[in-house]
């Protein structure tokens, strides 16, 4: 794996058969309701969105403005109410539960702002996970798994339950079980949320480093101007629209 | 995968090392009772066999009584008892019976020295010792005198010689019984235990003469043993024996018989009838409890399903399939029941031992039993184990994840 993506540029696309010019994703009039009747909350009103391969985007916006209902359906933990996504060049809105369980593990990786992390199993088991359910073998599996955690810097804590680890630490047991499947894209909702200032930049020099040196796709979610300074595009998000995109005239979008 | 399954089965079990014992405690009783239950059951059985042929197929015994009675039953209600001229016209008249002896039996405690043991003493003839098959170890028979006489000479059963006597020679001592005292003449060979534990050597016989007259005092014969002679069915002897003893006890044509002859046939299906049942009636008990061992699997799964909504969150988030989640919980319930079986297994053939030493039956496990035990407790973590782990995976992985 470090061969083909320590080779691969700045901006280059993932694993994805999809062209260099091609969207990763692309998202065309996305509606999320909850809901129904006087309960109805409408969290996504029309979200019209490429990301290239290897963009490093950050996304803002007031609490309640929908970022994390994106990130679900991005992520592919929850489905639209309405409009098409298209992920690789191919549309994804009609594939089983288990189709996109496929998706997640073949594709994705997760950081949450709570980590989400097994409890009381180790470091290494909890970034072994998702291999686990690719049917990987045990010792191969344990190979990737301790390069993961050598990777994000914590080589000696393999054996570390979450309890024993600080914030910093779990947030980066969490990267190491994201990366481990060499994934194409990293969704990450408020990675630094539950972290002092200090320990967030490290998180985010590394997920920095991730998407410069492997080429992949980070999408951010993050309250803190000074994290989102860290993304090479900047996504505004209000009452379920996007307000603003920083590299809106690069991504061309509207479909409309 | 399935490796991997087992090995988080095991982990998640012994994490809640307490509640996953309470959980599988129904499993344990149901399958313990079925294996001890069904193991005590075929060791009676096959004791009552092997009594069966010890006692030897050819043997009818008559006793007074209402046929509705069982041999086990006591004294023969209001019917006239049987006499010694009941006996002598059994052999005398009818040719298919080989001999008849009378058997008169009472517990009684009988005293050597400073040895006290209680037995049962049983008056009869020297033709007991042919119609049971029962040769002596040492010493003589009655003499036709001591029988007429009604001496009190004693042949002791094997267990009784040891009781009283241990090494020693008993042939020719003077031992009591109640208020007589009697000369032992002979020892019997030793037979072993029969059904339910009565141990077949612990017996005493003196002649019938002298029972009737110094212990039980009265001319009554309380059963009469007829052996077959070879080759003729039983059923063609009992239809004889029957006739006669009708016409001795001056039954009219429409009155009902006021004896009883059974076969070792019918008293063997009779014991092993209710063994039968009793295995029957606990194997429905177990059965509802192995039923209320599955709903506690159930419900234990149901709460660690929800305990563990979040880990379940994140297995859906790094990409564990429906299939997968399902394979997981299902393989732990199936782990906890089986490890419910395993334990009831052990507990149930450990219980079904202790039972056929006390009632001294053979110990007869049954290996298909205990494979159906294994079998059936794999089922009871599938059936039960099914809706929880289909509850798991079809959690929703962001409401999963947003838990606790
Ligand atoms: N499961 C749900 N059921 C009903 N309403 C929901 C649900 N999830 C989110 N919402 C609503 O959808 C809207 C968008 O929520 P979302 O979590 O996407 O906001 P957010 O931008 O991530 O906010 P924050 O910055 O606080 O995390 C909110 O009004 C929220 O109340
Ligand atoms: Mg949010």
């Amino acid at each position: 794996m470090t061969a083909e993506s320590t080779s691969a540029t700045a901006a280059g696309p993932g694993a994805l058969p999809a062209s260099r010019d091609a969207p990763l994703i692309s998202l065309r009039q996305i509606t999320k309701i909850y809901g129904s009747g006087d309960a109805e909350v409408r969290a996504l009103r029309g979200i019209d969105l490429d990301i290239l391969g290897g963009e490093f985007v950050a996304i803002m916006g007031p609490s309640g403005s929908g970022k994390s209902t994106a990130m679900n359906i991005l992520g592919f933990l929850d489905k639209p109410s309405g409009g098409t996504y298209s992920f690789g060049g191919a549309e994804v809105d009609h594939l089983s539960r288990d189709q996109l369980a496929l998706l997640r593990r073949n594709f994705l990786g997760f950081v949450f702002q709570g980590y989400n992390l097994l409890a009381r199993t180790s470091a290494l088991d909890n970034v072994e996970l998702p291999l686990i359910y690719q049917g990987m073998a045990r010792t191969q599996r344990r190979r990737l798994a301790l390069e993961a955690l050598a990777k994000v810097g914590l080589k000696g804590r393999e054996d570390h339950d979450p309890s024993q680890l600080s914030g910093g630490q779990q947030q980066r047991v969490a990267i190491a079980r994201a990366i481990v499947t060499n994934p194409d894209v990293i969704l990450a909702d408020e990675p630094t949320g539950n972290l002092d200032t200090a320990r967030s930049h490290e998180i985010m020099d590394l997920l920095t480093e991730l998407n410069r040196k492997d080429g992949i796709t980070i999408l951010m979610v993050t309250h803190e101007p000074d994290m989102a300074e860290y993304a090479d595009r900047l996504i505004h998000f209000l009452d379920g629209r996007i307000a603003s995109d920083a590299s809106a005239e690069k991504a061309a979008p509207d479909a409309l | 995968m399935l490796y991997e399954a087992i090995r988080l089965a095991l982990q998640a079990i012994l994490r809640n090392m307490f509640r996953s014992f309470l959980t599988v405690l129904g499993i344990v009783i149901g399958v313990a009772a079925v294996i001890a239950m069904v193991t005590v059951g075929q060791g009676s059985t096959d004791q009552v066999e092997a009594d069966v042929s010890t006692l030897g197929t050819n043997l009818l015994m008559i006793r007074p009584g209402q046929p509705s009675q069982g041999p086990g039953s006591g004294v023969g209600g209001t019917a006239a008892s049987l006499t010694l001229k009941d006996v002598d016209a059994i052999e005398e008249q009818i040719p298919s019976v080989m001999v008849a002896t009378p058997s008169n039996s009472r517990a009684m405690t009988v005293i050597f020295g400073n040895v006290n043991y209680s037995t049962t003493v049983t008056g009869t003839d020297t033709r007991f010792l042919t119609a049971r098959d029962w040769p002596l170890e040492s010493g003589r028979a009655f003499y036709e005198s001591e029988l007429r006489t009604g001496s009190s000479a004693c042949i002791l059963g094997n267990t009784v010689k040891t009781k009283l006597f241990g090494g020693s020679d008993p042939l020719g001592a003077s031992i009591r019984l109640k208020q007589i005292s009697c000369r032992v003449i002979g020892v019997l060979e030793a037979k072993g235990a029969s059904s339910f534990g009565t141990d077949q050597d612990d017996i005493v016989l003196v002649p019938i003469r002298a029972f009737q007259r110094r212990i039980a005092g009265n001319q009554d014969v309380s059963m009469i043993f007829a052996s077959i002679r070879n080759g003729i069915s039983t059923d063609k002897a009992k239809a004889d024996i029957e006739r006669l003893m009708r016409e001795r006890r001056r039954i009219g044509p429409f009155e009902e018989d006021d004896f009883n002859v059974f076969d070792m046939k019918q008293i063997s299906s009779m014991l092993t009838g209710i063994t039968s049942v009793l295995t029957g009636l606990l194997s429905a008990v177990a059965a509802v409890s192995l039923l209320v061992g599955g709903i506690g699997i159930m419900n234990i799964m149901l709460v660690s399903v929800t305990e563990r909504t979040r880990e379940i969150g994140i297995r859906l988030a790094v990409g564990a399939t429906e299939g997968q989640v399902l394979l997981q919980f299902l393989v732990e319930s199936i782990v906890l029941s089986l490890i419910g079986g395993l334990i009831g297994i052990m507990l149930g053939l450990a219980l079904g031992l202790l039972g056929s030493r006390l009632l001294s039956i053979p110990f007869a496990p049954n290996p298909s039993l205990i494979l159906a035990a294994f079998l059936f407790s794999a089922m009871v973590g599938i059936v039960f184990g099914y809706f929880p782990a289909l509850r798991a995976a079809r959690m929703d992985p962001i409401e999963a994840l947003r838990h606790q």
